[in-house]
């Protein structure tokens, strides 16, 4: 019986971290809906929100208070960085536009080490301490409040793709960018506005994976593989695969680490690479995603 | 017969400049540690070894416009493999530098196997999380790789007749396995396998119809550019003597790429560009901040795809392009409407671009070409 309930606890904790790789991972499928871009800087973006999230908190903001400016901050920057920085090369050849991400990474990174250097902060946990027994499995307040944080996020997000116009007109450019251009949609605005929503979202899984990895610069390099694992697993283009692979990719890792001696806590980094290798070799559309058709 | 001729003396006189240059730079490169200190002689030995890495990266991203963000791996397998050889069998130096090769070649086929399943951004996601993953693996196999502290070996001796110093000597040894590798990249490039790369880079479906083997041109791309991140590696071990995980984290490998990109893609003397600029801007923005590097890295990325998808090699080729149609442009409009065949003559002469034919008078358009396309123009709305 120990054993089971042990089992439980490992796989609550697994999607405690896997709905943080969810909601990056959700980041990254957003923006290659929008734009056929993999942004890899998109864990470079969050980690950067976190850290604005943590100046707010350090000059006296109560937490609840700083998520949502961070939020509105993050839309506003991943607007910027859509408008400045990934327009120019819009349609450019899909190796100029991973290295335009990749230089965006190198610059956010060392951007946030100058200004706040690379010493290690202590994020604040937003969730009280302790928790809650369920079937004999002692659950963390801290796990529950990140899923259901994101579980909310989500929820959003669908009522706003499904039921306003403003979602209308985003899933229109989404599929079909020139159609959407021809009725008179204005698709420069609509990617700004994905990539907008798509910082909003990272932000969320920089600031709620904070007080576990404790901020710095770095923080964020070894989540982004855990979700581009994810988005893998989940196929590129569905926002529900992201979230179900982050799910897998969360219960997979902590499972991994705790019952294969061979790769323990060190070598766990290995598991989102065995995933993407396997997805890519077996079903390289993903679980949930279209396979692309190409025509010469 | 007046323009063949005078074409003909104008790609004579190039040969004799690009002899006259080669000899040069030969010169330079051979007296330098004579005239240089023993720090300046190492952090030109740096940029030698570091140039062999970008020119296997060259291969792989410029020319067979795959991206690979995990090339710091293979530099890893080849440092590692050196400096196990010399820590463990005591093999001497000389020998770990084909058994460094050959391993990384054979790496390099088992991951260009999924490679070729594996498009653009596919491919740059493993080879980023293989990265990643390899500095805890080093750690993990510490009977062999002496786990996070490292392994220490001999550096490269100088031998007694050759009455040189010890970072003399170094600089030598690695400038003539550059001056192999740098060649042996430049005449694949040349030959039939280099050019079936270009055309696969260039439109896949039309080069297949040519009837070039893609999987076997894609995997052996990948399988060359790691061997020469291999050699580099093992270059790195003679020359540094200590490896350790830490050394090889994946910022070396996106070191490489930003070198390569702002050095210049698809150009043969750009991972030399590239090279001078991985090991002099950190060192000199390093006194200014921690992060200044990694600014200045970043921002000239971006810049250099924005801007000049050629890199710093490409430079002069574009600028003189520019210059020759302005002057084109300029006389067109000086002349009396009437004479239409004399523009379409001209500027073709005028645009050759110069610098980069140096090294490849036979194929300049191909060399400078914008390798990864240059970016498109802002779509209005």
């Amino acid at each position: 019986m120990n054993a089971v309930t042990d089992f439980l606890r490992q796989v609550v904790e697994g999607l405690g971290s896997g709905a943080v790789y969810a909601s990056l991972a959700l980041a990254l499928v957003l923006i290659h809906r929008f734009t056929g871009i993999v942004n890899l800087a998109q864990g470079e973006l969050a980690m950067l929100s976190t850290y604005v999230a943590w100046q707010l908190v350090a000059s006296g903001m109560p937490f609840w208070l700083a998520l949502p400016v961070t939020l509105v901050v993050s839309f506003a920057g991943g607007m910027l960085v859509e408008r400045i920085v990934i327009r120019p090369v819009q349609g450019a050849p899909e190796l100029t536009v991973v290295i335009v991400t990749v230089g965006l990474f190198i610059f956010v990174n060392a951007m946030a080490g100058l200004i706040w250097s690379f010493t290690v902060k202590d994020f604040p946990q937003p969730f009280p301490d302790g928790g809650i027994e369920m079937a004999g499995v002692r659950v963390d307040w801290s796990t529950l409040g990140i899923i259901g944080v994101v579980a909310v996020v989500m929820g959003l997000l669908y009522l706003l793709f499904q039921h306003t116009s403003v979602g209308l007109v985003m899933r229109a450019v989404a599929c079909n960018p020139s159609s959407a251009r021809l009725s008179g949609i204005r698709v420069g605005r609509v990617l700004m506005l994905g990539w907008g929503l798509a910082a909003t979202v990272g932000a969320l899984s920089g600031v709620l994976v904070a007080p576990v990895l404790f901020l710095e610069p770095n923080m964020m390099g070894g989540v982004l593989i855990y979700a581009f694992a994810a988005a893998t697993l989940g196929g590129f283009d569905s926002p529900v695969g992201a979230v179900v692979g982050g799910l897998f990719v969360g219960v997979a890792e902590t499972l991994t680490g705790a019952y294969v001696d061979v790769i323990g806590a060190d070598l766990k980094v290995g598991v989102p690479l065995v995933i993407i290798l396997a997805v890519l070799l077996v079903r390289p559309q993903g679980l949930f995603g279209r396979a692309a058709v190409e025509r010469a | 017969m007046s323009t063949i001729t005078a074409a003909l003396g104008s790609d004579r006189a190039r040969r004799l400049r690009a002899a006259l240059t080669g000899l040069l730079a030969a010169a330079a490169a051979v007296g330098a540690p004579f005239y240089f200190a023993p720090f300046q002689v190492f952090q030109l030995t740096m940029v030698l070894l570091y140039a062999v890495a970008l020119a296997g990266l060259n291969l792989l991203v410029g020319f067979g416009g795959q991206i690979s963000l995990g090339h710091g791996a293979f530099f890893a397998a080849g440092a590692y493999t050196a400096a196990v050889m010399l820590d463990r069998y005591d093999t001497g130096h000389l020998a770990t530098l084909p058994v460094a090769a050959a391993g990384c070649f054979v790496l390099g086929l088992g991951f260009g196997v999924p490679a070729l399943r594996l498009r653009g951004l596919y491919l740059a996601l493993v080879t980023l999380s293989f990265a990643v993953f390899l500095p805890p693996l080093l750690k993990r196999l510490q009977s062999v790789t002496g786990g996070s502290m490292g392994l220490t070996v001999d550096k490269l001796e100088p031998p007694a007749w050759s009455g040189l110093a010890e970072d003399q000597w170094m600089y030598f040894a690695v400038l003539a396995v550059t001056a192999v590798v740098l060649l042996l990249a430049r005449n694949l490039l040349r030959s039939r396998v280099g050019r079936a790369l270009l055309a696969v880079r260039d439109n896949e479906s039309a080069a297949e119809v040519m009837g070039v083997r893609l999987s076997l041109h894609k995997t052996l791309a990948f399988a060359w550019s790691a061997m020469f991140a291999g050699v580099a590696g093992c270059l790195y071990t003679w020359v540094i003597g200590f490896v350790s995980p830490d050394s090889f984290s994946f910022v070396l490998s996106i070191t490489l790429l930003a070198g390569l990109v702002v050095g210049g893609l698809a150009s043969l003397y750009g991972p030399l560009l590239g090279a001078a600029f991985v090991m002099y801007v950190p060192s000199v923005s390093q006194d200014v901040s921690e992060a200044a590097p990694g600014v200045v890295f970043g921002l000239l990325i971006i810049a250099v795809m924005f801007a000049a998808p050629t890199g710093l090699a490409g430079l002069p080729g574009r600028v003189r392009g520019a210059l020759a149609r302005r002057a084109t442009r300029a006389a067109t409009l000086d002349r009396t409407p009437g004479a239409p065949s004399a523009p379409g003559a001209n500027p073709k002469s005028l645009a050759e671009p110069g610098p980069a034919a140096v090294l490849t008078p036979a194929e300049p358009a191909a060399v400078d070409a914008d390798p990864v396309g240059a970016p498109p123009r802002t779509e209005k709305e």
